[in-house]
């Protein structure tokens, strides 16, 4: 079986309350090292089969039409993770 | 015969049956319908009612979008039939594509619930001919995920084709780009609103007004506009 990670981000010129609460709690932990966050999302995609260009090609659909909504989130990865033996 | 309203009932939908005693309010036959059915039982006018469908999982709205109903909500939406989205229904809206742009979690980053005063812009609309254009109406708001967000572009074309049909007054309690409370499809028949009237509709369960507390009924409208649109086109 092959997993296919597909990562999903807010609109980079978005705002993003979630992020922004995380930023503001580490800032009160007072760790100033970090500028920002930014909080997406991470599928796991299982597949039984071979990954090949139809499978790939059915996933990027899957991955823009529906984990993911355009008008308010960009698709910023898919990548294909062979299982370990 | 009593125009028939049909209010689908989604997984973790919660003002469904507000919304169908809004419509018995408002004089017309309220039909209870199932997101897992493929039959709109012949209603006039279709409601998409509040919650938190499939608990907001994946995105607001988004899941539910997908259910089996909404290949005939589109349909009918498409063919003229008015159909309005309260809350989480404008989300399903949005992501069935049936109104532009999108829903994203509040500015401020929690969840609001106020009496909220709106700016009717629209009544052109298969659901606010019963408004006065520019007439200000209090209804209830209630909702995490309410920052209504769209491109620029967009954002211009909806206002330039008057498809802003309500816009916040005084507070805008979700950081929604220019304001915008609600908007319509071209047509005018398709209408989704972050605020909810179903909860407005009866003295003694409404916002308060200056003539008494609870005795706001400015959602009422709503429901008697699709009332009269639906008979002026039979």
């Amino acid at each position: 079986m092959t997993t296919i990670i597909v990562e999903t981000m807010p609109k980079a010129e978005l705002l993003d309350p979630q992020g922004k609460a995380v930023a503001g709690a580490l800032a009160r932990l007072g760790t100033s090292t970090f500028a920002s966050v930014r909080i997406g999302k991470r599928f796991e995609i299982v597949v039984d089969g071979p990954v090949d260009d139809a499978v790939l090609a059915e996933v990027r659909t899957v991955a823009e039409e529906i984990l993911s909504n355009s008008v308010i989130e960009d698709v910023v990865g898919i990548h294909v993770v062979e299982a370990a033996v | 015969m009593a125009t028939r309203v049909g209010v689908i009932t989604f997984p973790g939908s919660l003002d469904d049956r507000d919304a169908q005693r809004a419509v018995r309010i408002a004089g017309a036959e309220p039909v209870a319908l199932w997101h897992g059915s493929h039959d709109l039982e012949g209603v006039d006018a279709l409601i998409l009612p509040g919650g938190f469908s499939y608990g907001d999982y994946l995105r607001c709205g988004a899941i539910a979008s997908l259910s089996p109903i909404m290949t005939e909500v589109v349909a009918a939406a498409n063919s003229g039939m008015p159909v309005l989205g309260i809350c989480n229904g404008f989300q399903m809206l949005t992501e069935a594509h049936l109104l532009e742009g999108g829903l994203i979690r509040n500015d401020h980053g929690s969840f609001i619930c106020r009496d909220q005063v709106l700016r009717v812009e629209n009544t052109d609309t298969s659901w606010t001919r019963d408004f006065e254009a520019g007439e200000n109406i209090t209804i209830p708001l209630k909702n995490g995920e309410g920052g209504f967000i769209a491109s620029d572009e967009t954002l211009d074309r909806l206002e330039g084709e008057g498809r802003v049909v309500f816009r916040y007054v005084d507070v805008n309690p979700n950081g929604s780009l220019r304001d915008i409370a609600g908007i319509s499809n071209e047509r005018g028949n398709v209408v989704g609103l972050m605020p909810h009237p179903e909860h407005a509709v009866e003295p003694g369960f409404g916002p308060d007004t200056d003539v008494a507390m609870r005795s706001g009924v400015d959602g009422l409208a709503f429901f008697t506009s699709v009332i009269e649109r639906t008979l002026a086109s039979v």
